[in-house]
């Protein structure tokens, strides 16, 4: 192998505000460096093909999958889990939502699901059921129906747009 | 399954990329978004990958015009494409095709020069590449090339592409005044690969119809395009199936996939005509 290519390699990142320096192998995914070097297990490693969205997390403003994206391109990134989202209250409401209407069973799927949400819910006003399902198609979820899912992020929906004009 | 990489690199501009692909001995492999190569790495389909990451290099992104054409950055989101002004109005197409592709999270990633470069048979872009007579540019160690969309793909993942070329972006020619664009596909799922998908473009210069998920490649439905252009859609329809040679598989039969080509096909004409069917 060429010295141009490395089998390892140095990245600097934000990870949920705080500063992360890491070396990481070539071709981990995103999520397996946050599961496994840095200890952050909210987002789940599953499909690993991009078909399921557990591994939903957010890299410079933008959900992304990341079990499609290499730990090795994450250098200068901003990245939120699920476990930011939490302790800064982004997704407190939502998460209340979800408790509140019995969104989950197992809850693998969720914090994939809050993220997903989330990123609709920032776009601002209340987004029609229809659209909702649409954005969280690319979630999977096995043991609800969906059904409360739409419901929940439907009511957040609602509640920050009343709030916003209050 | 976990990929498994030969080692990776970061390009800091398009020659940096050409060279590390030229020092790759045959192994480079471009990454962009990654969203058709990381899943095809984490599910070994291939291994040993000398990544070289393009990704950072802005001048291969953005959407820019001039009197006759769009150029599109090969690095250019399908986000950045469902939302884009420029695209909305002159190549509206693709918007359509966005909002087919796949998932947001997706759509936020993948990128239209990997698309094309993947050249996956049952991807939107390919085929509305084809529709649109699209140019493809690309950049390796002898220069430039501008390839027409209808010589670009070959096979499955095969297209004209060398191995120590980049492609960097695509021209196409703006929609007319009275130019009318409509993307029609079945799938099971929303985001799902579609069980076959057509496009329609009606110009001044005729029309182009192809297709997706019929064939090892997107194809270009010439015979149903000379009917079209002569006013009969019962031919063209029939054209069109006798025309494409679908595979069977475990989402669909060859002859369903046939009988649903011709369907969509009076479906999109009956989008521009605004009829109902």
């Amino acid at each position: 192998m060429s010295e141009i290519f490395r089998a390892q390699v140095d990245i600097d990142l934000r990870v949920n505000g705080e500063q992360v320096a890491a070396r990481v192998i070539a071709g981990q995914h995103v999520i397996d460096f946050l599961r496994e070097e840095l200890g952050l297990t909210g987002a789940h490693a599953s499909c690993e093909h991009g078909v399921c969205g557990a591994c939903t997390i957010r890299v410079n403003g933008q959900a992304v999958r990341g079990c499609l994206m290499l730990a090795a391109q994450l250098d200068g990134a901003e990245v939120w889990t699920v476990e930011g989202l939490s302790d800064n209250n982004t997704i407190r409401d939502l998460q209340d939502a979800f408790v509140a209407r019995n969104a989950l069973q197992c809850g693998f799927c969720t914090p994939g699901m809050l993220v997903s949400a989330e990123e609709l819910l920032a776009q601002g006003g209340i987004p029609e059921r229809g659209k909702i399902r649409e954005h969280m198609s690319g979630n999977y979820c096995r043991c609800t129906g969906y059904e409360a899912i739409v419901d929940a992020i439907e009511t957040v929906a609602r509640q920050r747009a009343g709030k916003a004009n209050s | 399954m976990k990929a498994s990489a030969g080692g990776y690199a970061r390009a800091n501009d398009l020659g940096h990329a050409i060279e590390m692909l030229g020092s790759a001995d045959g192994m480079g492999r471009v990454l962009a978004g990654g969203q058709s190569l990381v899943a095809a790495m984490n599910m070994r389909l291939t291994t040993g990958d000398l990544l070289v990451d393009i990704s950072r290099i802005s001048a291969l992104s953005g959407i820019t015009e001039d009197a006759a054409s769009l150029r599109i950055g090969a690095l250019t989101s399908h986000a950045e494409i469902g939302t884009d002004p420029l695209v909305r109005t002159y190549a509206p197409l693709l918007r359509d095709a966005v909002a087919c592709i796949a998932h947001a999270a997706i759509r936020n990633r993948g990128t239209i020069g990997g698309a094309l470069a993947h050249a996956d048979p049952a991807a939107e872009f390919p085929a509305c590449v084809l529709a649109l007579d699209a140019t493809i540019h690309v950049t390796g160690r002898d220069g430039k090339r501008a390839i027409p969309a209808d010589d670009f793909f070959h096979e499955v993942f095969e297209t004209a592409l060398q191995p120590d070329e980049i492609l960097t972006a695509i021209t196409l020619p703006k929609a007319e005044r009275d130019e009318r664009q409509t993307l029609q596909e079945v799938t099971r799922r929303s985001g799902d690969y579609a069980l076959a998908g057509l496009c329609l473009v009606r110009r001044r210069a005729g029309h182009r119809v192809s297709l997706l998920s019929v064939g090892s490649r997107p194809v270009l439905a010439r015979h149903a395009m000379a009917h079209l252009d002569a006013g009969d859609i019962d031919g063209a329809v029939a054209a069109l199936r006798a025309e494409i040679d679908p595979p069977s598989d475990t989402q669909a039969s060859a002859g369903y996939r046939r009988h649903i080509a011709g369907v969509l096909l009076r479906r999109a004409m009956a989008d521009l005509t605004g009829e109902k069917t």
